[in-house]
């Protein structure tokens, strides 16, 4: 027997799609009936009140939660995100439901033994909830009473050898896409450089001295499956200098119909045949490929690597051999002043295991000594460019100013001169000049 | 229930204390034949909808059968997940940037019984425990955010609308028919978590209606200046008010300055937002991150306001799958729904949506604005 009454989350039941309230349900139930006798440590019908105070929030059309507490580990700033219900009498279960961010592996690969300890971990001092994952890429564990923090981060540091990810005005926990581990078109090991950076920079990551959260993502091509470009304040995305390689008898063999197009990604229509003229060559961004009939020629110094070509041919076109990857910066959704995409800052960085990425952590520290001198607080670093404009990120960098770092030049030529980019300098003589120009 | 010590000792924070560990390294996980064959996989196809093979140098190949799952998940299900993954998979399975669960076997004959498997449990309330699908030129999980189940500043819940959203689709979700792939984003607020502002479709909690002032408790609970400071169009002043005869220190609201974004309320508990009428959804339409092609794009507002409708938002899902559809009568191979709505111009896309243009969708805020407008001849007339 249910403790609430949920009338209208049993209508999310039904359908096809995956029913998070059925799933709520059975935990609910698991929770009670607790087979395995386990000693728990937060209220065993903490899912039965989660799911009450949700109902009561559809049937009101508003949040029942209130603003988090200042609740966290030792040492830590972030990590722990406090969470209290307005419906406490009403609730017991979920008064206190503390959510922790757990630091997930790269490319989310697990395995079961894995999973399991973290689940028994979680039943035990948490409510069993969790999201797999939350949008920055951790494991979210949902919903926790106070003093059972410190508990299950000893727990999981000293049993799981896992640490927590970040929450606040620090670095984020820092996430990659599944990269070389399973993806022809990955330019560079994105688990790798994740990892080593995130390990570099647990400092950061757990003790927030930032004006506002500053994201790293890594995404191995521009195709950007992490959304690198879009969510991240810096980010990392895998591409290269040299030629696409061409396996001309595999574009024989599409031209000729033996292999679909795009992984045969369009197999639930009939587009008709492949038209490699139609579907390639007139798509490319910059024209740069022809089709004789017989071979397929790039003009490669002209290629922009949009990966048009290579993802709708993969068993014809790779990648190109001088790998590396291009550094944008600045995005970000749109609080406060509007959404704003990543700024290309470094066209192209190698990615070097061997020293450390010391070439990448060049570009990052510099950009960090100068947001958190001149950022103002709650400022994300997209804003503190557009407020002080990309010159003093260049300056803050020591990077030369490219073309490539511009869609265009300025169209309007209020240009900030410098006194010592002027020729005398601006100090001069009035008594001098009004020798030559009567007052 | 008695507190069970984990052999942390409060009183000496510090004893055998581990911190700044990190994540577990990626290749502790990593399956043999991902193991084997890292960065040399040679190419990938698609087999079927949700099921993907990658093939190495080596020869070796990896399938992959892809699982839609719910973001909000519990231990009873990891447990299943694990239970699939250690019948089928020798222990291993990986998920996916848009919530998805991935099961990988290094050998063809294992993947139908794995997809059987995958396809045959069911919750006890009849939906698909594990749909496969979520591939190539098709609808793939929705990204979401917290909603009502977790979050204090939500305008919308995130489970709730995509649950009922991906019921709605769920058949794009099985098959692969469309155009191009369609990326569909959930975020509660505007504060993003879900940063849906790149998505082909976006879905968007929004507020209606300025703070609600509390103000006996506003200047216990909150500090006046940082609250003021947060708003980024300057509604917000510092003020004093009588509160049952006696005069607070509180804040004043320029109520027609407002822009509803929430900014104060995450500074300042006293001035909540929510609202039963005020809140509900924004529309976004056309957005993309990936670079091919055409260059990344933001989302554009196509519906200002649409009620929240629990539990199943029809209004929503509706204008959606309208969407959806015209996408796909419309566009061209390839053509993700931003691109299309570009080639046919924005004034055809509302016709072929059948959705109205009202004033709200044309920008007034600051300097963006103006590059929106039209600053041509060049347009074309509704038919």
């Amino acid at each position: 027997m249910a403790k609430h009454e949920t009338p209208l989350l049993d209508q999310l039941e039904s359908g096809p799609w995956p029913s998070f309230v059925s799933d709520l349900k059975q935990e609910a139930e698991k929770r009670a009936k607790n087979e395995e006798g386990l000693e728990l440590q937060i209220p065993v019908d903490v899912v039965d009140d989660l799911m009450g105070i949700l109902e009561l929030s559809f049937k009101h059309g508003r949040t029942h939660w209130k603003h988090g507490g200042i609740v966290g580990v030792f040492g830590y700033g972030g990590g722990v995100i406090g969470r209290y219900a307005d419906q406490p009498e009403q609730f017991p279960g979920v008064a206190h439901f503390h959510t922790m961010r757990i630091n997930q592996p790269g490319g989310k690969f697990y395995t079961t033994e894995y999973l399991r300890k973290l689940c028994d971990l979680w039943d035990f001092r948490g409510s069993g909830i969790t999201n797999m994952h939350g949008s920055t890429g951790d494991i979210i564990l949902l919903g926790t009473t106070t003093p059972q923090i410190e508990e299950i981060f000893y727990e999981m540091t000293h049993n799981m050898n896992q640490d927590l990810g970040g929450s606040g005005s620090n670095l984020r926990t820092p996430s990659d896409c599944v990269g070389e581990a399973r993806c022809e078109y990955s330019c560079y090991d994105t688990q790798d450089l994740c990892f080593n950076l995130t390990q570099e920079y647990q400092d950061e990551l757990h003790r927030p001295a930032f004006p506002y959260k500053f994201k790293f993502k890594f995404d191995g091509c521009p195709n950007c499956c992490v959304a690198s470009i879009a969510r991240s304040d810096m980010a990392y995305i895998g591409t290269w200098k040299d030629d696409i390689k061409i396996d001309q008898e595999a574009v024989k063999a599409y031209v000729g119909g033996e292999f679909a197009p795009n992984g045969g990604s369009h197999a639930g229509r009939d587009w008709g045949a492949f038209d490699i003229q139609a579907e390639v060559v007139d798509l490319c961004p910059t024209k740069c490929m022809k089709y004789d009939g017989d071979k397929l020629a790039i003009n490669n110094p002209e290629c922009v690597r949009c990966m048009h070509c290579i993802n709708t041919m993969p068993r014809a076109l790779r990648i190109g051999d001088d790998r590396g990857l291009s550094i944008l910066v600045g995005a970000k959704a749109p609080i406060l002043d509007g959404a704003q995409m990543g700024s290309l800052l470094v066209p192209f960085v190698e990615v070097n295991k061997d020293d450390d990425y010391q070439a990448i952590k060049d570009v990052i520290e510099p950009i960090w000594d100068w947001w958190m001198e001149e950022g103002k607080n709650r400022e994300r670093l997209g804003e503190t460019m557009k407020r002080l404009g990309f010159q003093a990120l260049l300056e803050a960098t020591g990077l030369d100013p490219v073309p490539q770092m511009v869609q265009e030049p300025r169209t309007n030529p209020y240009i900030f001169w410098k006194e010592e980019e002027v020729e005398g300098g601006w100090t001069r003589d009035i008594d001098e000049f009004r020798k030559h120009h009567q007052r | 229930m008695a507190f069970v010590s984990s052999g942390y000792n409060p009183d000496k924070p510090m004893e055998d204390r581990i911190t700044d560990i990190g994540p577990r390294k990626y290749d502790e996980f990593y399956p043999e034949v991902i193991a084997n064959n890292k960065g040399k996989w040679l190419y990938h196809e698609i087999l079927e909808p949700g099921i993907l093979v990658h093939v190495a140098e080596s020869g070796d190949k990896v399938f992959t059968v892809r699982a839609g799952g719910c973001r909000l998940m519990s231990t009873t299900h990891i447990r299943e997940i694990c239970e699939i993954a250690d019948k089928h998979c020798d222990g291993h399975v990986r998920f996916t940037s848009r919530n998805n669960i991935e099961f990988m076997v290094d050998s063809e004959d294992k993947v139908k019984p794995l997809k059987d498997d995958l396809e045959s449990r069911k919750f006890a309330g009849g939906s698909f425990k594990f749909p496969v699908g979520g591939t190539g030129a098709g609808i793939t999980n929705i990204v979401h955010t917290q909603g009502w189940i977790h979050c204090h500043t939500p305008a919308t819940d995130a489970s709730g609308p995509v649950k009922a959203t991906m019921d709605v689709l769920f058949d794009d979700f099985k098959d692969m028919r469309l155009p191009a792939q369609l990326r569909v984003s959930l975020a509660c607020c505007l504060n993003m978590c879900g940063a849906v502002h790149c998505s082909d479709i976006a879905i968007l909690g929004y507020h209606r209606k300025p703070p609600l002032m509390d103000h006996e408790y506003l200047d216990k609970m909150c500090e006046i200046p940082l609250a003021v400071a947060a708003c980024p169009t300057a509604a917000l002043k510092p003020s004093k008010t009588e509160f049952k005869g006696q005069e607070v220190k509180t804040i004043a609201v320029k109520e027609e300055r407002c822009m509803f974004c929430g900014n104060c309320y995450t500074m300042c508990p006293s001035m909540p937002l929510a609202d039963t009428e005020g809140d509900g959804i924004v529309i976004m339409a056309g957005g993309k991150v990936s670079n091919r092609v055409s260059a990344p794009k933001f989302s554009k507002v196509v519906v200002a306001f649409l009620p929240n409708e629990a539990p199943r938002w029809p209004s929503t899902t509706e204008c959606i799958k309208n969407m959806v559809e015209a996408y796909a009568k419309g566009a061209n191979k390839y053509e993700r729904l931003g691109e299309w709505a570009e080639r046919i111009g924005w004034e055809r896309f509302f016709e072929a949506c059948e959705l109205d243009f009202t004033h709200h969708l044309i920008d007034d805020f600051r300097d963006p604005a103006y590059y929106t407008w039209r600053q041509t001849t060049q347009f074309k007339f509704s038919k």
